[in-house]
């Protein structure tokens, strides 16, 4: 059985969930194997439809009083019983950051490796896996000698994809005993977010490199993303001199877009800027020299 | 207040990564070595930290004797006090670093006295395992929240609050706690003259970790596929702009 923790937040589940379920599906398909799902907290239990579509059998439903709102060691110390008592041969989520976080916490406590960020995956004798290093600018194959395999896949690797012929999936009772200390990383407060466009999912982000000069030079660029309907974003040269808010930054340590047009105004490209911007329709660069990476 | 930052030296590729033949490593002949971002953010953070309400830094780091170059770096922006876990260089998987490290921070520990904080990086620059302070803070039995984009200390509890898709999450720690930090927590200060100098004084205490590999063996590197992108030039100062024009209008993004 793989088993696939289910991410979500007080109920609504993430849309990026579904890659971690189709990837326990494609994993199961290597090996005749079936694919059960973990939701953890009561408020998730409307999800077993969703995930009956996506080819899921059973549902642990985790109930518990410490369940109600997120928090990163209960959640990965529910895991770590299923696992205990599910036996599943692999355990997957989403590698979004709370994916790889609750993995992580489960594999500490059960003391096997936890794989981040996997696009390929054949489990055989060992568990053979392509990752993603560098945030995305260079691949790892990697061997994993494990019972169960613990691992992500990448976000955005793998479109998520509903089962061809889907029966209906079977509400299972899970009950985890948790110790009430783990109480101390449940989420104390929140500050709900004012919905607006953001830079991860804008149609047109103008950004801005060194070559703007200055805080002030993203004057125009603020004006040519207002009048498109889109926003600003920079590269790290940007932040590091304190010319924009590290929000705008693009790249491996910043935001991934994936916007219809990117407006590169003086970013040279490097690298760990260009895994954040590669996913964008177009690149219009402006570039004073013309080698530019970016160019 | 005693803190420990834990940093990782990683190559500063440019405008791609490549990799010795091999297939085992970056190819670091070209390149410099700096720290992963997140983790230059966690040592500022706890130098602010420091400044604030007293107390002192202590950096560490696990891998080959050129570390020491990362930290002297992180002494020359305020760490007072230097660790340098030293390897034959060689990559060591989550696990095995993870062991590592929580077997020098008990030591440490019960030489000097607990630390409050320890801080790491969201995630390693290079090799991006999302897991190393989730599984020393297990080991050492101490909460742990990973992606702090705030922190702030005081009667002995550690507010952190980090980003997710719904908004702000808010989490109090009691200290001792272990934090995971992202960049854009706060601007990393450069080194001043003074504070360069001061580096060069700094003990490096040295030791070399013994620790059981794990189960995750690298077997090889390779580089994605290229894209397939097709490059138009669209002209040069503002005689490009009517090609600008007509491209976005053909892109539907002029309204
Ligand atoms: C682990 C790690 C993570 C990183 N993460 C990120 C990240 O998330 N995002 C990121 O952006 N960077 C990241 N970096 C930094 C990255 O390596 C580069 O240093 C950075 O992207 C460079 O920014 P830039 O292109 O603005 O500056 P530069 O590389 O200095 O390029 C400036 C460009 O502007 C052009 N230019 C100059 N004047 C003009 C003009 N008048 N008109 C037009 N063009 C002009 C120049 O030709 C040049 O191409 C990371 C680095 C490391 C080591
Ligand atoms: N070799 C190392 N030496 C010191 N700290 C490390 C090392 N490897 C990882 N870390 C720390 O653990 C964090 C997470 O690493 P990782 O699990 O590899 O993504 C990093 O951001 C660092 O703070």
């Amino acid at each position: 059985m793989i088993l696939a923790v289910i991410e979500h937040d007080r109920g609504s589940i993430a849309a990026a969930a579904f890659e971690g379920v189709t990837a326990a599906a494609r994993l199961a398909a290597q090996h005749d194997d079936t694919v059960e799902a973990l939701t953890i907290g009561e408020s998730a239990d409307a999800l077993v439809e969703d995930l009956a579509k996506y080819g899921v059998d059973a549902v642990h439903q985790a109930h518990h009083d410490l369940l109600g709102d997120y928090g990163p060691e209960a959640w990965g110390e529910v895991v770590a019983q299923a696992v205990d008592r599910l036996h599943p041969t692999a355990v997957v989520a989403t590698g979004t950051d709370r994916g790889n976080e609750i993995l992580a916490q489960a594999a500490a406590r059960l003391d096997v490796p936890m794989i981040a960020n996997c696009i390929e995956f054949t489990l055989g004798d060992t568990f053979d896996v392509t990752r993603v290093r560098w945030g995305g600018s260079l691949l790892e194959h990697a061997r994993v000698d494990a019972s169960p395999v613990l691992f992500t896949v990448a976000h955005h690797a793998i479109d998520a994809r509903p089962a061809q012929s889907a029966g209906a999936a079977e509400p299972r009772p899970f009950n985890p005993e948790l110790d009430p200390s783990l109480a101390r990383t449940v989420v104390a407060d929140r500050v709900e977010r004012v919905a607006g466009i953001t830079l991860s999912t804008a149609p047109v982000v103008v950004g801005g490199g060194r070559g703007v000069g200055s805080a002030e030079g993203f004057a125009s660029l603020q004006e040519l993303a207002e009048l498109l309907g889109g926003v600003v974003g920079c590269s790290r040269a940007v932040t590091n001199n304190g010319w924009r808010n590290h929000t705008d930054q693009v790249g491996q340590t910043g935001t991934r877009i994936a916007p219809d047009v990117y407006f590169a105004c003086g970013i040279s490209g490097a690298i760990q800027h260009w895994v954040g911007a590669m996913a964008s329709k177009n690149i219009v660069a402006i570039n004073t020299d013309p080698n530019a990476n970016m160019v | 207040m005693k803190i420990l930052v834990c940093v990782k030296r990683v190559p500063a590729p440019g405008a791609r990564i490549n990799i010795t033949a091999d297939e085992q490593a970056v190819d670091t002949a070209f390149l410099g070595f700096t720290t992963s971002p997140h983790e230059e953010c966690a040592l500022e953070a706890a130098v602010q930290l420091v400044e604030a309400g007293g107390g002192e830094v202590t950096v560490l780091t696990l891998g080959p004797a050129e570390a020491e170059e990362q930290l002297r770096y992180a002494a020359s922006v305020g760490a007072t006090n230097a660790v340098l876990l030293a390897t034959d260089g060689s990559d060591w998987d989550p696990q095995r670093t993870a062991r590592a490290i929580t077997k020098a921070v008990v030591d440490l520990e019960a030489a000097d006295g607990p630390f409050d904080l320890i801080l790491f990086g969201n995630e390693s620059a290079d090799s991006g395992g999302f897991q190393v302070g989730i599984r020393v803070a297990h080991a050492l039995g101490r909460p742990m929240v990973n992606g702090a984009k705030g922190i702030n200390v005081a009667d002995g509890m550690a507010e952190v609050w980090r980003e997710a898709d719904a908004g702000r999450e808010v989490y109090r720690l009691q200290l001792p706690a272990v934090v995971g930090v992202k960049e854009g927590i706060n601007l990393p200060r450069y080194p001043t003259m003074k504070g360069r100098l001061a580096s060069k004084k700094v003990q490096v205490a040295t030791t070399r970790p013994t620790a059981d590999p794990g189960g995750q063996q690298m077997v090889r590197l390779r580089a994605p596929a290229e894209q397939a992108s097709k490059t138009v030039v669209l002209g040069s100062g503002v005689d490009a702009a009517p090609a600008v024009v007509d491209l976005l209008e053909s892109l539907g993004v002029l309204k």
